[in-house]
Formats: structure tokens, sequence, C-alpha cells
């Protein structure tokens, strides 16, 4: 069962620029497992949409189905949402995109969803550059089905039950990148300063956004043997950078560092800043982030933070020069040739 | 021996090489014939491949206007030594085979009870062409000629149709009319001209046009206001979409951007097309698939959840017999029932039946408007006979007053109002729920779409009851959705007949035929073409009104007959089936054999109701 939370409003809450509080961007009360990752991205994505100032009801959150993809339930209730069938959000909301390019487009994934049944659609959708966020809350197992190994499931780590996984990883961030990912990141659930910037910067960014958020499963997967425990991530995490977004509207007061610092202006007049850390990775280039994905792997730690992203994407609308209307909006008149065409179709047939 | 003569009515065959530019020539015979005011069906048997293989096109003239497949063959025109020994003994007793006499005929294939004519058809293109392209295209062209010569076609039809196809491209005309007028030229020279078999112009063709299916289905999603298209290439359903393409690019340009009032997206694969037509009508917008068999079978979860959480979709399916490595590009009405229960858990599809090009574009148009109004999938069963040949076809028809019925869809004003949304709340009691548009008021109307598991405000709950109530609402939909789907035909043949027959789809026109010549020998039967699922109480009537049905249809299961039987309980009896399945279209003479076997009593078991193709005479 799932309940509304109540929406009661006190007085003394911070608004943002539309004067909504954080409260209208929550959803009903989770019923996942107390300590479980996922609830804390959707705390994330609660924040990021808030902050971002973001119409509750221009959003549609999409997904599959697992734990994760029940989660959608859990944050914007103003939103319309969509839990689709097993593997194919991508699909949904390619369609769905296709139909009101106006509405932000929030697909959340796990990693079974997305790295075994949804591979295809998963590639595909990263290669059409569909510009959506695409999060995936990445437990390295099947949280709902109990427990089963997952193709992100690193080599060699140990499920509750106790047998190591024999089969290589799935990247996700590599794979994305591979199939023409023009926006990649990954992040961890415990890290809330780190992953409400990313989702505005991937919100912000026009094409297909991937945030790979490893999100511990508390019931299945958090033990000591496993390299998505909280545990593990906490100590093997190393981030490219501290990602800081700065919204357009926003006047620009911080203090940013020279040479330490890259500002990146986002489609909409917004801007991201990154301090970078580390000196190897450039993540406007992607050969350079392809190859920093490769030397983590290697040295097994986790490359967390932006890892790239493409200045100058186009994204599917762009490419398929549809309208700037939204399809939805068009009407008879604009769609409907006539009886006079018709008329002289049947001409040519004759 | 007696040759074949006759007038205006015949079935003429070219057997030809798979690739070898037969098509257009083969058409342009066809189209001419047309033009005479000749009432014709042509049928193209082609193999799956690009080059290389045996195709065959079947041309049907009947000055009475049948335009099925009527089962076998006067005239062969063989250009193919492949197929040779089949082609020549495929030719009814008393008919022609005509063949390229450069190399001897093999003596072993001669019959006797068969009219032989030999055109030299490579040693003129040899001696005419130097390129070997053009020797092998030409070929095509010069036996349309000597056709012309043989059955006494009006020459300047013929010569008055090159030019209009080659508008735009005038270097094209001269050669092909001189091509035409070599073989025109050799036939009247060498050969007795004409044969027992001729035409004359006539005036049997009326306002009709000639046209394919699946393109009648394309403009049909143009009219219907389709906006999404999404798909994944398959014979025999990929020119639905080409034809949509084809026309969108021409009227769906915004004059003031330049910019696409559409969106077509070729998918990784069936589930993904499905799925974004899904997302694109969750959305508002008007969506479609063009899919065949093998893809209805990858569309069938999603299919099931679009059901159960009652999204507007579109699915045009062109059947072709089974599997996916069957033969593709054979005909069959074989989706029927898989098409019919789509989808794991308790599932029923709307399926709507047409059977000509007309009806591809009206029920094409209007499953845009069922989708919306009736909340559910709507799949259109055409098959490969109708989608991918020219049919003679009442012209198409718009009428400019029309609107697309949007079904019911709460706006922004009735939710600020405070009109009460449940997304599966029964307002109105047709079964029918509100739905409202993402976006549409930013603290109203926004519900969470899943399966089931939710109540009548999309709230999440496994309440036993409420799925329950909610699978009973469904059943009072589909009684709602019988007062929407198109209604039967009846043909009443006046004598009070207590026997009749029920077809559907492409089996039209052969059964119209075969009742007919049953009714010449004197049976007469009442018959009824049903056009959509669920059957709507005429249909329920009809069989009511019958002793005995008989279901004429192109697969081995007797797919439509089950659903019938499964639908309005009836017993075995009642509904005898006539069926073919060898992947050619269904011909009167066969339906005609098995309705008087049934009557005479001594119908071979089902196993071997049906033999092979051809076994029709
Ligand atoms: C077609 C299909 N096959 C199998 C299932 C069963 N199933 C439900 S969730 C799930 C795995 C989910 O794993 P993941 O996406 O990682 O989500 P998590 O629960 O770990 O968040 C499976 C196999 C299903 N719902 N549909
Ligand atoms: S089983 Fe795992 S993934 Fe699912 S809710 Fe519980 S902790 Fe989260
Ligand atoms: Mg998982």
């Amino acid at each position: 069962m799932s309940y509304q939370i109540p929406k009661f409003r006190h007085p003394d809450l911070p608004v943002n620029d539309l004067g909504y509080t954080k409260a209208d961007y929550e959803g009903s009360i989770s019923s996942l497992c107390a300590g479980c990752g996922h609830d804390s991205i959707s705390g994330a994505i609660v924040m990021a949409c808030h902050e971002l100032s973001i119409e509750p009801h221009k959003i549609a959150k999409l997904s599959g189905i697992g734990c994760s993809s029940k989660s959608p339930t859990y944050f914007l209730g103003n939103s319309h949402g969509f839990n689709s069938v097993h593997g194919r959000m991508p699909s949904v909301v390619t369609g769905a995109a296709m139909a009101n390019r106006d509405l932000m487009y929030l697909g959340v994934s796990g990693d079974g969803d997305t790295a075994s049944i949804g591979m295809g659609q998963f590639a595909h959708v990263a290669r059409r550059n569909l510009n959506m966020v695409y999060i995936v809350m990445n437990n390295g197992c099947y949280g709902l089905t109990k427990g089963q190994d997952s193709a992100t499931a690193d080599e060699g780590s140990a499920s509750k039950k106790g047998d190591a996984n024999v089969y290589s990883a799935i990247d996700l961030c590599g794979t994305a990148l591979q199939m023409g990912a023009t926006f990649v990141a990954r992040s961890f659930s415990g890290d809330k300063g780190q992953l409400v910037p990313l989702i505005k910067a991937a919100i912000t960014h026009r094409g297909f956004a991937l945030i790979d958020v490893i999100s511990p499963c508390v019931t299945f997967n958090n033990n000591p043997g496993s390299t998505k425990s909280y545990e593990f991530v906490r100590e093997h995490a190393e981030a490219t950078g501290t990602v800081d977004f700065v919204p357009m509207r926003r006047e620009i007061t911080t203090d940013y560092k020279p040479g330490f610092s890259h500002e990146v202006t986002m489609h909409d007049g917004s801007s991201i800043h990154l301090y970078k850390v580390d000196e190897e990775l450039d993540p406007f280039n992607r050969r350079s982030a392809m190859m920093t994905l490769e030397d983590h792997r290697e040295t097994g730690s986790i490359l967390t933070g932006l890892i790239y992203m493409d200045r100058d994407s186009r994204d599917l609308h762009d490419v398929l020069e549809t309208s700037q209307r939204p399809l939805n909006e068009l009407r008879e008149g604009d769609l409907c040739p006539g009886n006079k065409m018709l008329e002289n179709i049947n001409a040519s047939l004759r | 021996m007696k040759p074949i003569e006759s007038l205006n009515d015949f079935v003429i065959k070219f057997a030809n090489v798979n690739g070898t530019g037969s098509a257009s020539a083969n058409n342009l015979f066809a189209k001419a014939l047309f033009r005479m005011g000749l009432p014709v069906c042509p049928k193209n048997i082609f193999p799956s491949n690009i080059q290389g293989l045996p195709t065959w096109y079947e041309v049907r003239v009947s000055e009475k206007g049948y335009l099925g497949r009527r089962g076998g063959t006067d005239i062969v025109l063989s250009v193919n030594p492949q197929s040779m020994a089949q082609d020549i003994q495929d030719v009814e007793p008393g008919g022609y085979f005509i063949y390229d006499n450069t190399k001897p005929l093999d003596l072993r294939l001669l019959r006797n009870d068969v009219n032989i004519i030999g055109i030299p058809l490579t040693l003129i293109c040899n001696e005419q062409y130097k390129d070997p392209r053009q020797r092998q295209l030409f070929k095509n062209v010069i036996y349309v000629g000597a056709l012309a010569a043989l059955l006494d076609m009006d020459f300047k039809v013929l010569t008055d149709l090159v030019e209009d196809q080659f508008k735009g491209k005038e270097k094209l005309v001269l050669p092909n009319i001189h091509a035409l007028e070599l073989g025109h030229q050799y036939a009247r020279t060498n050969l007795e001209c004409p044969i027992g078999i001729r035409v004359q112009t006539s005036d049997k063709v009326g306002d009709k046009i000639l046209l394919d299916g699946n393109t009648a289905l394309g403009l049909g999603a143009i009219y219907g206001g389709a906006t999404v298209a999404a798909w994944y290439p398959i014979t025999p359903s990929t020119s639905v979409v080409d034809a949509y393409e084809k026309y969108a690019r021409r009227v769906r340009i915004d004059p003031g951007t330049g910019r696409r009032n559409y969106a077509i997206v070729q998918a990784e694969d069936e589930l993904s097309a499905i799925g974004m037509v899904i997302g694109a009508s969750w959305n508002g917008a008007r969506a479609f698939t063009a899919t065949s068999g093998p893809g209805v079978s990858l569309m069938s979860e999603f299919l099931g959840l679009a059901y159960f959480a009652e999204i507007p979709t579109v699915l045009f399916n062109v059947q072709r017999a089974g599997p996916s490595t069957g033969m593709p590009t054979r005909t069959q009405q074989s989706d029927v029932l898989s098409a019919a229960y789509a989808s794991h858990g308790d599932t029923k599809q709307v399926l709507l039946f047409p059977s000509t090009p007309k009806e591809c574009f009206d029920f094409g148009a209007l499953s845009f408007d069922l989708a919306e109004r009736l909340q559910t999938p709507i799949i259109l069963m055409t098959d490969l006979d109708l989608g991918m040949n020219d049919n003679m076809s009442e012209p198409l028809a718009w009428d400019d007053d029309r609107e697309f019925d949007r079904g019911k869809v709460m706006t922004a004003e009735q939710l600020e109002e405070g009109v009460e949304f449940g997304r599966y709340l029964d307002v109105d009691g047709d079964a029918i729920c509100y739905r409202t548009y993402p976006g549409t008021h930013h603290n109203k109307g926004a519900f969470f779409t899943r399966g089931t598991s939710r109540d009548e405000y999309a709230i999440y709950t496994e309440k036993g009851e409420e799925y329950e109530k909610n699978m009973l609402r469904l059943m009072r939909k589909w009684e709602t959705i019988k007062e929407y789907v198109p209604g039967p035909e009846i043909v009443d043949c006046g004598k009070k007949a207590d026997t009749a027959v029920l077809y559907y789809g492409t089996s039209e026109e052969s059964s119209r035929e075969a009742l007919d010549y049953l009714a010449e020998e004197g049976v007469h039967l009442d018959a009824m073409r049903v056009r959509s699922f669920p059957f709507n109480q005429e249909v329920e009537d009809f069989i009511d009104q019958h002793k005995q049905v008989f279901v004429i249809e192109q697969n081995r299961d007797a797919q439509l007959r089950t659903l019938l039987m499964a639908e309005f309980e009836l017993g075995p009896d009642k509904l005898k089936s006539v069926l073919c399945f060898d992947g050619t279209p269904i011909s009167a003479r066969n339906i005609r054999k098995q309705i008087k076997q049934h009557l005479s009593g001594n119908n071979v078991t089902p196993l071997h109701r049906n033999i092979v193709a051809g076994d029709t005479k």
C-alpha cells in the first residue's frame, strides 16, 4: 500500500521561484525497505526539481519494473507517472516525448531493468539522443525478485546468499558512451551533495542524460562481500570533481578559483561549474571519458561525477525536424489534408 | 483440343524471375486493361528474397467484376525456365502457354491439350540492345507488346500509359514504346492474332481506382490525424509506413517553419515500436504502428498493458503465413486468434477486418477515433493480398466537416471547476472513464498509470475486490465497444435460405463469386461479411437465423470460427469450415468445391480439407 503524504505547509518552509515548497514535489510514502538507496535518490530528485523551479505537472516520470521502477510513486505526486513493462521504459518515453516536446521526461530504471531485459532499448534511446533524464538505481541485483545477481554486479562480488558472481559486469556509463549518449554521469545514492547538482545538470541538458546511481539494496546486497554496499562504495568512490549547478535565473555570486573550475553554459542559459579533481579527465572529450572509465575499472575504484557531456548535442526532435508546437496540440486543420487532395490521388490511380 | 474462347474474362499468369524488372511491365499490362474499362485483379506471388527466385504475377480479368481469385490459369506467359515444367502444367486444358522460344521447348514438357505459342524474346532483345541490363528490362516490355496483339488490346492505351508513367522522365518514354512495338510487331507478323481469348473496351470500371491496401492505410493514418509512427520493417507491412511518410512529406510540413507535423521513428524492434505508440498515445498524440504476425507476437506483453491501463493504441497487422521463418511473402488470415486474445491475463482486443483499399482507408482513419473513444488497442487486420496487391476499389473520400473523436479527456477548465476526476471511475455508465493528458493542470488530474493494482482513482492497491471490480467494468466496456465497431454486411439471397456463408477481409470477393456459381447450380445461400470483433448483435442474430453457416477463411485452424464458437458458446455442428492455407489467396472455385462437398455430406476429414495451391480447378 502507499499513502498520500498529508500536505500541510509550514509557514517557514522555503519556497522556490514558483512559490512551491519542497512538499509540492513529494509523492506518496515509500513502501520500499527502510534504508533502501532508491529512497535517497527519490529525495534527490525532489530537491533537484524543487531547486530548479520546474512546474511539477510539466514533468512526466516513467519507469519499467522493479523496486527502483516503483519509486516514481514516491516523488512528484503532481506529475503524471507511468509504470510500464520490464525493460521497456525507454520506448514509452520516446513515444511520449515525440507527442509533447514541452514536458520534461524523467525515466527511472533499475540495473536489471536496464542492463538485462532492457539493454536493447537503453542502447537505442541513448543512440537517438532523446531529450530525457535516465536514472538507473543500480544495486547490482534484482531487488524485487529477491536478490538474484544482475548484469551490473561486479565479478567476484558476493550477494547475501554468499555466492560470488562469475560474470563480468556491464558498466552502464561505458555502454552509454559507446552508444552515443551526450551526458553521462555516475553518483552514489548516499551522496546528495553530488547527486542533486548532477540531476539538475542532466535536466538542463538537451539530449539523453544518463545518471548511473549506485544504490545499495539493504535487504539483498548490502553485505561485506558486495561491491554495491554502502561501505564498499563509500570507500572506493572517486569523484571526477565537484559539480555545482547555477540556474539561469540566479545571480552568480559564488567565487570560483580560476584554473580549477570549468564553467559550462547549458542550452537554457544556466551553467554548471565543475571543480576538477581528476586531472586525467576532460569531460567534454569522449575519448578521455572512456579512457578514464577504463583506468578506474582496472584499479577497482568507482569513478563518480560528470563523466561526459556534449555541449553541442542535437536531440531527437532536432534530428527529426519536428514542429516546435507539440504534436499533441495539432488539430484537424493542421493534420487532415481534405477531400480535394484525395480526389487528386484518386485521379492518379485510374 | 478445343481452345478456350472468351471475351473479357480470363486469368493470365506471368512466370518471371525475381529482380528482373518484370513487376513494372506486368503492372503496365494490368493497368492498361483497367483503363480499357475492364475490372482487373492483379496478384503478385513473390518469394522472400531480392533477386533470382521464381515469381508469379496473376491477372484476373472479369467483365462481370469478380475481383477475387478464380482458380485455374487460362494463359501462362513463361519467361522463367526454372519453373517452366510446373507452369505448363498449370494451364487449363484448351489454354495458352506463351514462352520464349529462343531456346527450344523441352519436348518432355509438351502438352497437346494446350496451345503453345513461342516468341523469341531473348533473340529479339539481343538483336536490339547491347547493354545486358537493357536486354533484361525490355524483354518484359516486349512481351507486353506481343500480348497486346495476341489479346487484341487497344495499343494506344498502352502507349498513353507509358507516357503517363514516365512523366518527368521523358527520356524513357520512347524506348519503352519502341519495345512495346517490337513485341506487337513480331506477334502481328508471325503469330495468329488474336487468339481465342481477347479483350474489348468496356465500361465496367466507372470511377474506381487501382490501389494497394497498404497505401490506403498509410493515407488513412494521415487523414486520421496520426502524428507519431513507430515501426520495425517487416514484409508485408513495410509499405504502410512508407506510404504514410510519402504523403506526410507532402502535406505535413508546416508552411511557416518548414518543420514536420509528424514524427516517424524506426524502432529497434517491435517491442519498442509498440511501446512508442503507447507512450505517444498516453501523452495525447495519435500514433500507430504497422507490423505482421511475428511483430504482433513480440508486442503481446505491451498490448496487455495497453488493454489494462486503457491506453489508445493503433496497430495495423498485415498478416502473412507464419512463423517468422515461414513464408513471409505469402498471404493468410492466420493471426485472428493471437490478435483477438493478445497478451497474458484476461484480455480481449478489438479487431477490424477491412476487405478493400477503400475500407483500409476508412477503417485506418476510424481506428484512431475508436482507440481514443474506447481507450483500448485497435488492431486492424489486413493481409498481404490486400496490402501489397493493387486492388480495384471504390475511390477514397473524406468528409471535410468531419472532426476527430478524441474520446473522454478531462480538461484543465473542468478540473479547475472541481469536476471529480478518477482515472478509472465510470461516471457515465458506459464503463469508459475520463483520462487526462500529462501536463494538464498544476495540481489536479495527475495520476499514476500502471496495469492493474490500483483503484478507481489510480491509487495503488492490491485488493482483490478492486481488481475484480475493474475486470467487470472492462467486460461492461466490451459491451459498449460493440456499439461502436463497424457492423457486418449482410447479403440476403432472397430465397429464405437456412444455410449461409460467413467471411471476412480478403475472402470476400472469391466468396461472392462462389455464391454466384452455386446459385447457378440451384444452391442459394445467404451471406454475411464480419467487419469487426467484438461481434455485434447482428452477427449473433444472423447465425441464429440459419441452421448451418460456412465460415470461409484463410488459415488452417478455422480461427474466426473458433472465436465465434467461444464468444457465442456454439456447438461444433453449427459452423462448418471452408479453408485455404497454402499461402495463396483463396479462390472462388476452391470455395465452391468445399461447400459442395459439405452439402453432399462427403466432406473429407479436416486434415485433408485442403490440398495444394492450384488444386482448385
Ligand atoms: C517480462 C518480465 N519478466 C520478469 C519480470 C519479473 N521481475 C520483476 S522486477 C525484476 C528485476 C528488477 O531488477 P532491477 O531492475 O534491478 O530493480 P530493483 O528491484 O533491483 O530495483 C524482474 C526480473 C517481469 N516483471 N516482467
Ligand atoms: S529489496 Fe532492496 S531494492 Fe528492493 S526495496 Fe528493499 S532494499 Fe530496496
Ligand atoms: Mg536492481
